[in-house]
């Protein structure tokens, strides 16, 4: 019997039942068959337990959102305190919490003049999306194949088909795809001169991390200039000290015009996303300040969690974490790729943001399950297969990182044994 | 009406402000474990010489900051702590590997991990740097928390020879501070699991909470040292020996002398002595001054910790002579009713006769039946038998012979090992019973071979499982693989290479 309190399953096997008929049976039944039956309890820093009991170390982190760990108790003390005096709010009025995290945050990105809050990701992009819009009054985007910003409106139109299609919200007609690391054919798309705007996440998540070229967003940034394009840099999840510096375009060397940052910036624990304007991308809100509206953008307990987060990783102490984190899983994984190398072909490696490439085709989904098996969850990426997200928090201490590795190498038998089961990359193909 | 302002809105906790930092600390702590003996005496080196070089500056502001003690006296106890106690265990191999032939037996070091070094206000920054160097000869990653009343000064010396250590090669975090200490962030630093030892100098109830802590604890309990003058000592330099002693840093350290037993036969002479060294002999009257100024409201009066004579002498409103170096207070008998036979951290003694050896025992076993046990205690004698009846007899683990008792037992000028953490063993509620050295930081891995002599011992010449990194400071080079992705055609090649061997060695096709 598992009670929690206001409702009570006698087994998972209950809850996973339920959860095909009345919340989402694709996705229930799709971890169900992958042979991943997780059902998260507990959590607690970096650990998830499933509802039986299962420990796991949380490598997926969702991209960031447990940047800090699971009910980080800094954060919650954070959020518990100020439910003592505030409530979501008034979108309508100024506020103090919004206004002192507005603050903090024009502080911490240089170049930028405003905060524009909203509950999700793929809002703050369709705000950031918008935005460029009314500034160049040119309507179309260009994004790169395999990028990924969400699913809300404009958001979705920009990523792969297989989300839009299905619900007849692609819009080819204003949303451009490219290949990344091609400067070519970005020039290409952009010469017409009607691009409204560039949208790259700083290191495409979900296409497995592959890195920029040398130069890459610094050239894009500069072809934005010349053909009248504004460069809007997704940090969903590069930002928050992810790649060792506050912002992934500050490892660049690249100023955006706008940028959007959520997930991580929610702590983990209050719904929260932020579009970053500058005095000429935020103009519309002189014009129309209600030009675009969220009841629960910018929530005033939410903006005491970011500010937390925001002074959590101004301390030095959480820099030189992530600079001892970023070291340690590059030795490590140089390491693994020396000794099995047969299963571990490369690493994709930017501070803590970290891709594993496996030599099976499908390989990451592999490692995930192998590394579920033995006490580890790393989520795969759903636009390449062949890679394994591989995203430790940046409060990790020396002994989870330990065993995380530890615990890696004891799945790699197991991991050899899913990829020779299944079909080559040759017959698959 | 007053604008209201959120004052019941409170947002940290000591986890908030210290976790990070503990984290940190463990990082160093894994990779400082694995360097070699070379580059661990580099950083140990530099650090001694950069905090020697500001030992005078940092006498002048522990004094300033708390007030407490004497500047000179203090400028010699951080030089005597850095370079010091670095020249004295530079030869020392606290790393290995250390190989016994006969024994048959190889030890490899192992660092206690993360030190949590409590340092107090009276020896304050000699503290912060003789733990440091312990910790750095040893490998360990150490945070300091010093008391309240040095923080400054403490925070100060902590960050320069933190950045004096990473310089010289050491792991980012090596030496942190905490600094705002508390009661509750210090209770909770030494129960957190990422601190894997507490070293803890300062009051009794300090190191009992280090003790209830449940993390492995050296706690160093307070003095009150006896000193007993028999008939046979040298009486002149006993008490020249006695005054430099009380005198040094105005009593601040907890080795210092609290009663002279004089025996009977030498006392008159012992006591001239004494006023001929610098010693002012209070009247019955100046006496109880001095009691109701030094013991107020059932406690030590802070306010006299390491003061000069004079200054205490004028606060209890009688004048000393201006060469007067320590108070001598006659007291009739060695109870612990009687205030004077108390720990004095200030230069105020008490002088009591005693019949000989045997009641001088009993004297001093009086003096720290309730504190000040296992610690120090002094004697001037020619007798070995009564030094060695003496040092058997009383409760103390170290006893200096003809020696000034602050220095001595400290192990300055003598070969106890320079220490600022005297460990006052089980008699003093404390797992440490030595004077704290590098040895007490770690423990030794043994590989152990059969003693049959049929079994050879291995050869183990010139083998080291250490190794320096060439950089410390991670650097934050993105490290791609797919930098090269110019040459994805190859990679994949290669791949369906690995993929087909792999096949077949899976007997597939
Ligand atoms: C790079 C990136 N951008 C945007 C989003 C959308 O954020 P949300 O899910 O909060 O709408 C995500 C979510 O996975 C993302 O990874």
């Amino acid at each position: 019997m598992f009670d929690y309190g206001m409702f009570q399953f006698s087994s998972k096997e209950e809850v996973i039942e339920k959860s095909i008929a009345c919340w989402n049976p694709g996705k229930t039944k799709f971890w169900r068959d992958a042979g991943i039956d997780l059902v998260i309890d507990r959590r607690e820093g970096y650990l998830i337990y499933d509802m039986n009991g299962k420990r796991l170390i949380d490598l997926h982190i969702n991209g960031g959102t447990f940047n800090f760990g699971h009910r980080n108790t800094e954060l919650v003390g954070a959020l518990k305190t100020a439910l003592d005096r505030f409530d979501i709010g008034n979108h309508w009025f100024p506020s103090v919490a919004r206004t002192a995290l507005a603050e903090a945050l024009v502080k911490v990105c240089p170049g930028f003049d405003y905060a524009f809050f909203a509950p999700g990701g793929a809002e703050a992009i369709d705000v950031a999306i918008k935005s460029a819009r009314y500034t160049t009054q040119r309507r179309k985007v260009i994004s790169i194949i395999k990028g990924y910003h969400g699913h809300s409106g404009l958001s979705v139109a920009t990523g792969d088909s297989r989300f839009s299609k299905i619900f007849l919200s692609d819009r080819p007609d204003e949303f451009t795809q490219v290949p990344f690391n091609d400067l070519g054919a970005m020039e290409r798309a952009l010469s017409a001169q009607d691009i409204a705007a560039v949208i790259l996440e700083t290191i495409p998540a979900t296409y497995g991390f592959p890195m920029p070229h040398e130069g890459y967003n610094r050239s894009v940034k500069a072809l934005c200039e010349k053909y009248g394009a504004l460069y809007i840099a997704d940090e969903v999840q590069t930002g928050l000290l992810r790649t060792g510096e506050m912002w992934g375009w500050q490892s660049y060397g690249v100023q955006p015009d706008i940028f959007v940052s959520a997930k991580g910036i929610s702590g983990g624990i209050y719904p929260f996303a932020v579009t970053m304007l500058t005095k000429k991308t935020g103009a519309w809100m002189e014009e129309d300040g209600a030009a675009h509206i969220s009841t629960s953008g910018g929530a005033e307990p939410g903006c005491f969690v970011a500010l937390k987060v925001l002074e959590i990783l101004q301390r030095p102490e959480v820099r030189a974490n992530v600079q001892y984190l970023t070291r340690y899983f590059s030795d490590a994984f140089h390491d693994i790729i020396r000794s099995d190398g047969d299963v571990v072909v490369g690493l994709r490696q930017k501070g803590v943001v970290i891709g594993v490439e496996f030599a099976h085709h499908e390989g990451g989904v592999h490692a995930s399950r192998a590394l579920y098996e033995n006490g580890v969850w790393a989520i795969f990426s759903s636009l390449d297969k062949r890679v394994l997200q591989f995203k430790p928090g940046v409060l990790m201490s020396s002994a989870l990182a330990e065993e995380v590795v530890d615990r890696f190498r004891v799945a790699i038998p197991r991991m050899r044994e899913l990829i020779a089961r299944a079909p080559s990359a040759r017959s698959a193909a | 009406m007053a604008p209201e302002t959120p004052e019941t809105l409170n947002f940290s906790s000591y986890r908030d402000t210290y976790g990070a930092m503990l984290d940190r600390a463990g990082w160093a702590a894994t990779t400082f474990s694995r360097y070699d003996r070379a580059t661990t005496l580099k950083i140990a080196g530099a650090v001694a010489r950069a905090a020697y070089g500001k030992a005078a500056h940092y006498a002048e502001w522990a004094v300033r900051e708390t007030s407490f003690g004497v500047v000179e006296d203090k400028r010699l106890k951080n030089e005597l702590c850095s370079l010091g106690v670095f020249e004295t265990y530079r030869d020392t191999d606290y790393i290995g590997p250390v190989i016994d032939q006969s024994r048959k037996t190889v030890r490899i070091a192992r660092p206690a991990g993360v030190i949590l070094a409590l340092t107090p206000s009276t020896n304050p920054v000699a503290t912060v740097f003789f733990k440091t160097i312990l910790a750095l000869l040893t490998r360990n990653a150490i945070v300091i928390c010093p008391h309240p009343a040095a923080k400054a000064c403490c925070a100060d010396a902590a960050d320069l020879i933190a950045a004096e250590a990473v310089r010289a090669g050491a792991p980012d975090g090596v030496i942190q501070v905490v600094r705002e200490p508390s009661i509750p962030a210090l209770e909770g630093l030494m129960s957190d699991e990422r601190i894997d030892l507490v070293v803890a100098t300062g009051g009794p109830a300090v190191v009992r909470a280090a003790y209830r802590s449940g993390t492995p604890s050296f706690g160093v309990g307070p003095g009150n040292g006896p000193v007993y003058v028999d008939s046979s000592a040298d009486l002149a330099a006993a008490a020249t020996r006695i005054v430099e002693s009380k005198s040094f840093d105005n009593s601040i350290l907890c080795t210092n002398e609290s009663v002279v037993l004089a025996e009977e036969a030498i006392a008159d002479r012992l006591l001239r002595a004494l006023q001929t060294s610098g010693a002012h002999v209070c009247s019955p009257g100046e006496r109880e001054k001095l009691r109701a100024f030094l013991w107020r409201d059932g406690g030590f009066n802070i306010g006299a910790i390491g003061k000069d004579a004079s200054v205490i002498a004028r606060a209890c409103g009688f004048d000393v002579p201006g060469n007067t170096r320590i108070l001598l207070v006659p007291i009739d008998r060695v109870l612990p009713e009687e205030h004077f036979t108390r720990e004095k951290l200030c230069p105020v003694l008490g002088f009591a006769v005693v019949t000989g050896t045997d009641e001088a025992i009993r004297a001093a076993r009086m003096m720290n039946r309730k504190s000040g046990g296992g610690h120090s205690a002094a004697i001037h004698s020619q007798n070995e038998m009564t030094i060695m009846t003496y040092a058997a007899g009383v409760p103390a683990l170290r006893i200096v012979v003809n020696a000034p008792c602050s220095q001595g037992a400290a192990g300055f000028g003598s070969n106890l090992g320079p220490t600022m953490t005297i460990g006052t063993g089980f008699m003093g509620g404390s797992a440490l019973g030595e004077n704290l050295t590098p040895a007490s930081l770690i423990n030794w891995s043994s590989i152990a071979y059969p003693t049959d002599p049929r079994m050879p011992f291995g050869n183990f010449e010139g083998l080291t499982p250490w190794k320096t990194p060439n950089s410390t400071i991670p650097d934050e080079q993105p490290s791609s693989v797919s930098a090269f992705d110019e040459m994805a055609d190859l990679r994949e090649k290669i791949r369906a290479l690995v993929r087909d061997e792999l096949n077949s060695a899976l007997g597939r096709t």
